[in-house]
């Protein structure tokens, strides 16, 4: 299953190394189409994410990249297409059933409850498992691999810096042991060094545990610095998508597709 | 000073009721950011509900059980089938057609048990205990007191500790956020309505006796009562509710005391005017969250 290949001199690029076409694609959309009422936002929008990779996709402003993970997650109807996760439909599932059906979704501004505790936040994230020792142990290893979220269990969600809600955001999600993590924009309003800590970590998770992300990022080189395969999104397309290294190190595509 | 005494406990057992009543207004206000203009009206539903099972059973306490349980039914019902289907765009529609629910209760109401007063039983004796000279609470007062006790600290320990609490309290602050954390948004305000609707049956149960009995308008007073405990709690504070709640009953049975019975629908206006003017959110309000 390949990323949109658009024949003609705009997408002559595309290409699927390192994830070839078979039963390793976790998530594959095809045609989706998505907006708000009658503004569509998504034009038949085609992508392929293998598992245990990151993804990361970036654009301009408005090119569609948040919608996208919106329609994925089902918070806004996508009007046509396909979602496939591990190859079961998802189209049409519940927002609330998505999350049993191993998909995360991480939201624009990171979603953690203010007025929660980051106790309370964490362990809302495992209430839906059957398994309650799991969900125990998922906690326990999120508190393991979060420190400063440890030492603020009582605290409430607005007392946190913007590092410490993301940290709650992705741990969270992390405690509902997703197959498909979708996040957006994890880096901002965060400082550099924060945000390298959290690439690097989605990349440890990555390796240990097989984690699939699908990240959204405005801050392209940070992201393609992390991912394996990069996506470029414009008005509401997908324009290219390539191994991140060939994007991050083509002189010609990275002029042509992202502006440096 | 005997007075004095009379009239604190007298107050605190109508606070009691004014507090629980409260407390389902907020549970409501929480959940749906509705004011449940209805309350009054579906907790007399559920009392005459219980008033029909003992007439015909001889049991008061069965018509007790019965109440709660047609007071969370109907609760479930009117989220389900009226309010879930209001446009919440303007705060002003889910007010007008709770108001039209009260007509329609009321009329019904009226037309299967006739516009006039019932007898409604009380379990236990209202005469007052008299400890050392002074007369203080009756059984009936320690009944209110326990059963609003029990309910009350129920409820705060299912909120705070278990899982259906975390989960109502999630959907109630972040409903979008809840979803995608595969929290069921809809069924937990349904148990929201449920719950305070309940709740308000349980009060009704627990007032009516003390005043003129079972009417179809029986708890206009009170919701005003309770409402403006509520308020003077902040709406968003069920401590606040359960404070405000008792602070009014408080007011109340001082000012009827003290003054005379008529000044009394005047004092609650005042003091929720005051409330309004000189703390809006009420006495309760949190220090609003910063989102960053």
């Amino acid at each position: 299953m390949s990323a949109r290949s658009e024949p003609g001199p705009r997408a002559p690029q595309s290409r699927t190394e390192g994830n070839p076409a078979g039963a390793s694609d976790l998530l594959v959309v095809r045609g989706l189409e998505a907006g708000y009422g009658a503004a569509p936002v998504l034009r038949a929008v085609d992508l392929t994410v293998a598992a245990g990779t990151i993804a990361a996709v970036v654009g301009a402003n408005g090119a569609g990249k948040t919608t996208l993970l919106r329609a994925l997650s089902g918070m806004i109807r996508p009007a046509a297409g396909q979602v496939l996760l591990a190859g079961e439909e998802l189209r049409g599932t519940p927002v609330e059933q998505l999350v049993r059906r191993g998909m995360a979704h991480v939201p624009e501004g990171r979603g953690v409850i203010s007025e929660l505790t980051v106790d309370e936040n964490l362990r809302l994230g495992g209430l839906w498992r059957r398994d309650r020792a799991d969900a125990a142990r998922a906690l326990d290893e999120v508190y393991d691999l979060f420190e400063p979220l440890a030492r603020r269990r009582r605290h409430l969600g607005h007392q946190l810096s913007g590092g410490e809600r993301q940290m709650l955001a992705l741990g969270r999600a992390l405690v509902g042991r997703p197959r498909l993590l979708l996040l957006d924009e994890p880096s901002l309003g965060l400082a550099p060094r924060v945000v390298a800590r959290i690439m690097a970590l989605l990349r440890q998770l990555r390796d240990r545990t097989g984690l699939t992300v699908l990240l959204v990022e405005q801050n392209v080189r940070s992201a393609l610095a992390v991912a394996d395969q990069g996506v470029v999104m414009s008005l509401g397309q997908v324009v290219i998508a390539a191994p991140a290294a060939t994007l991050r190190d083509d002189v010609d595509l990275r002029h042509a597709y992202l502006g440096f | 000073m005997d007075r004095f005494v009379f009239l604190t406990i007298d107050g605190l057992s109508r606070g009691a009721v004014y507090a629980a009543f409260a407390l389902a207004l907020v549970l409501i206000w929480r959940a749906a950011r509705v004011v449940n203009f209805a309350q009054g009206a579906m907790a007399v539903a559920a009392a005459y509900v219980a008033y029909t099972v003992a007439t015909a059973t001889g049991s008061y306490w069965l018509g007790f059980l019965v109440a709660i349980g047609a007071g969370l039914l109907l609760g479930a019902l009117v989220d389900r089938v009226v309010m879930r289907h209001v446009d919440h765009a303007s705060p002003l529609n889910p007010v007008i057609v709770a108001l039209g629910l009260v007509l329609l209760i009321q009329a019904v109401l009226g037309m299967v048990y006739g516009n006039e007063f019932r007898p409604a039983e009380a379990p236990f004796s209202r005469s007052a205990l008299t400890v050392a000279g002074v007369a203080v609470l009756s059984p009936y007062d320690l009944f209110v007191f326990a059963a609003i006790g029990v309910v009350v600290s129920g409820l705060a320990w299912m909120f705070a500790r278990t899982p259906v609490g975390l989960r109502m309290r999630a959907a109630a602050f972040a409903p979008e956020v809840s979803r995608l954390l595969g929290v069921n948004v809809g069924g937990m305000l349904t148990l929201g309505w449920a719950l305070a609707s309940g709740v308000g049956a349980l009060a009704a149960m627990l007032v009516l006796p003390t005043e003129l009995g079972l009417h179809p308008h029986a708890m206009d007073l009170v919701f005003v009562s309770a409402f403006t405990g509520a308020v003077v709690g902040g709406l968003d504070s069920p401590p606040g509710a359960v404070v405000g709640g008792l602070v009014v009953g408080l007011l109340l049975s001082y000012v009827s005391g003290y003054a005379g019975s008529d000044l009394t629908p005047l004092a609650v206006l005042v003091l929720l005017l005051a409330v309004l003017l000189v703390r809006p959110g009420g006495l309760f309000a949190p220090v609003a969250a910063r989102r960053v």
